[in-house]
């Protein structure tokens, strides 16, 4: 009997095969940016955005707070690319500086509310029973609030500014990222090397922190990427209502709430740049994150 | 199916009770007397016997465990107490900016799904084909675009129409005229508000339509349908669509989340007043009662369409009852 060799001729093959485990960072980043060229678009506008929020200083050909009351809304010109606003402000300088309020906004709310989340759902899936029980009823009550409105129900409370921003941002992420990191966790509980682990004697600190915590990365980082792009938005619409952050730190949502409407006949260009970058940023992490998505969890690949 | 309908019903109980207790308790971690914050806030000069009279008209002289009691049984009872900014009942003030919230609400709904639901069956239909690709940019755009600059870009693009067909500038009414007494009036103010919540609603449930479509055109009772010789558009509509739009409904929670947090900013773009529009005045003019009972309505609208949701979910999908 012999047995039909398996159809390979049309799959691409690659000779110099390296295990996923033993490849490179940077092969892993150029092998991301093959397969996935949206994702790879979307990166690269994160990261113009981020040295755009790091080097503000040194990018920006203007302060982002002087006045130049010359040159009051001023069009996109050689001397200010992107016109002026009606204080004189260059509207460029603001938007780099304003992606440095954006990202610090965004990536504080993520990293911590991600990193809170993963706690309270590797540890309520890990302990189980009533914790877990009472948790899941407490995070249900927190879900049960629009993240916008527990928002401005936080800054209603503490303020406004950047830190009262954050944590008005954070509080409301917190329980969807405990979600999910819980649901993958339940799984990862059951398998023998957790049954293992406790079997050698193992702490709890330690199941959780090597055993436990590595294997639900994959819906983390996910989860992290896309709470940026949400922080963005929620900060620039705090904002623009005037609950967020506040004159002078230049922020994208403040740039549109004050003269943005008014000189929208005369000088378009004040209501026009602020928001293409916000759109553009969470564009941005929208895209890397479905990305990576994708090459994280195949499962989910084509939904 | 009763039992079913039963255990979900009886869930939203604690959910409110607990969403109570969050926002009660959130309103009293504002640091410093409430009174005294509100009372100086205006720079003015006020004795004791104001705070007390401040203290007696919120409750605050009883227990903690009374006033939330008594929070809990005015909400039931719809006695939301007094707004602190402008002394009026809560509820008046509400119902008076609740039907033009309504309206842009339904009409955000209707212009999500006429966007959604064809774009994401076309999305479907040519996976992986450049309209595809177009459509899912589309949608993706949706939830990047920030809902107060896509109102403010509305204004823009009809400041410049109306000045290049009229040769005078034109922007929508934002005093509320019913809709029986002056339909067109009406509708050119809610319509761009709409849209504008629209559009980004509608991304979501373009790539939820596009994923079930995917799903079901896969399934063998469409390949079936394609042999008996079936016309792609009957099995299209008939067939496959109708499937595909059941786990939509399920969308219909998250677009509720979606329209509060939309209409929050995009009645501010379009000066109307509304509620959303109500909750940020009340956050400004820090009037808690007033917050405190819009958290608390958004709240349980938000759970009890939540919980219809899943009713009619299980209504529509026997499998989940009798899972």
């Amino acid at each position: 009997m012999t047995i039909a060799a398996p159809e390979t001729a049309d799959l691409p093959v690659t000779i110099d095969y390296v295990p996923e485990s033993q490849r490179s960072p940077l092969r892993r980043v150029w092998i991301f940016c093959r397969r996935q060229p949206l994702g790879t678009f979307g990166m690269v506008i994160v990261v113009i955005m981020a040295i755009a929020g790091l080097c503000a200083e040194w990018i920006a050909p203007y302060s982002p707070t002087a006045n130049d009351f010359a040159a009051m809304t001023e069009a996109p010109s050689w001397a200010h690319w992107l016109g002026t606003d009606q204080f004189g402000r260059d509207l460029l300088s603001r938007i780099i500086y304003g992606a440095r309020t954006a990202m610090i906004v965004g990536f504080s709310c993520a990293i911590i509310a991600s990193v809170a989340g993963l706690v309270l759902g590797v540890g309520s899936a890990y302990f189980g029973g009533r914790l877990d029980l009472y948790l899941q009823g407490v995070l249900d009550v927190v879900m049960a609030f629009p993240l916008i409105i527990m928002a401005l129900a936080v800054v209603a409370i503490f303020g406004t500014g950047v830190h009262n921003v954050i944590t008005a941002i954070t509080i409301p992420l917190i329980p969807r990222c405990a979600r999910v990191v819980r649901s993958s966790a339940l799984a990862i509980r059951e398998v023998p090397y957790i049954d293992a682990a406790r079997a050698c004697g193992f702490g709890h600190a330690r199941i959780i922190l090597r055993h436990m915590a590595p294997n639900v990365m994959a819906p983390f980082l996910i989860l992290l990427t896309a709470f940026v792009g949400q922080a963005i938005l929620a900060e620039a619409s705090l904002s623009y209502l005037g609950l967020g952050v506040q004159e002078p730190t230049p922020a994208w949502g403040l740039m549109l709430q004050g003269g943005a409407e008014e000189y929208a006949s005369t000088a378009p260009w004040i209501a026009v740049f602020p928001g293409l970058a916000i759109a553009l940023t969470v564009f941005g992490f929208s895209l890397f994150g479905d990305a990576l998505r994708d090459a994280l969890d195949p499962k989910l690949r084509d939904r | 199916m009763y039992r079913y309908i039963i255990k979900r019903v009886l869930l939203v109980v604690p959910t409110l009770l607990g969403a109570a207790a969050l926002v009660f308790l959130l309103m009293r971690l504002i640091p410093g007397d409430i009174c005294v914050v509100r009372l100086g806030s205006g720079g003015g000069t006020f004795d004791e016997r104001a705070v007390a009279a401040c203290h007696a008209q919120l409750g605050l002289d009883h227990s903690m465990f009374r006033q939330f009691v008594d929070f809990v049984w005015g909400f039931f009872r719809g006695d939301f107490g007094i707004s602190m900014w402008s002394g009026k009942p809560v509820l008046t003030e509400i119902a008076a900016r609740f039907p033009i919230s309504l309206e842009i609400c339904i009409l955000a709904v209707v212009v999500a799904n006429l966007i959604a639901i064809p774009l994401g069956t076309i999305s479907a239909l040519k996976q992986n084909s450049p309209i595809d690709l177009v459509i899912r940019t589309i949608s993706i755009a949706g939830l990047a675009t920030p809902s107060f600059w896509l109102g403010i870009l509305f204004i823009l693009a009809i400041l410049d129409i109306s000045q290049a067909a009229f040769g005078s500038p034109w922007m929508p009414p934002i005093d509320y005229v019913p809709l029986w007494q002056d339909p067109v009036r009406n509708l050119s103010m809610a319509i761009f508000p709409a849209l504008t919540v629209g559009y980004r609603t509608s991304a979501v449930t373009m790539r939820m339509t596009r994923s079930a479509m995917l799903e079901v055109l896969r399934e063998d009772y469409i390949r079936t349908a394609r042999a008996k010789g079936l016309i792609e558009r009957i099995i299209i509509n008939r067939h496959a669509l109708k499937n595909a739009l059941l786990p939509v409904v399920t969308l219909i929670g998250i677009e509720a989340a979606f329209l509060i947090g939309g209409l929050v900013v995009t009645e501010q773009v379009f000066n109307l007043n509304g509620i959303g529009r109500l909750f940020v005045q009340s956050v400004q003019n820090q009037d808690y009662t007033m917050t405190q009972a819009l958290v608390m309505l958004v709240v349980a609208a938000f759970v009890l369409t939540n919980t219809v949701v899943d009713l009619l979910y299980a209504w529509l999908d026997p499998r989940i009852r009798y899972a």
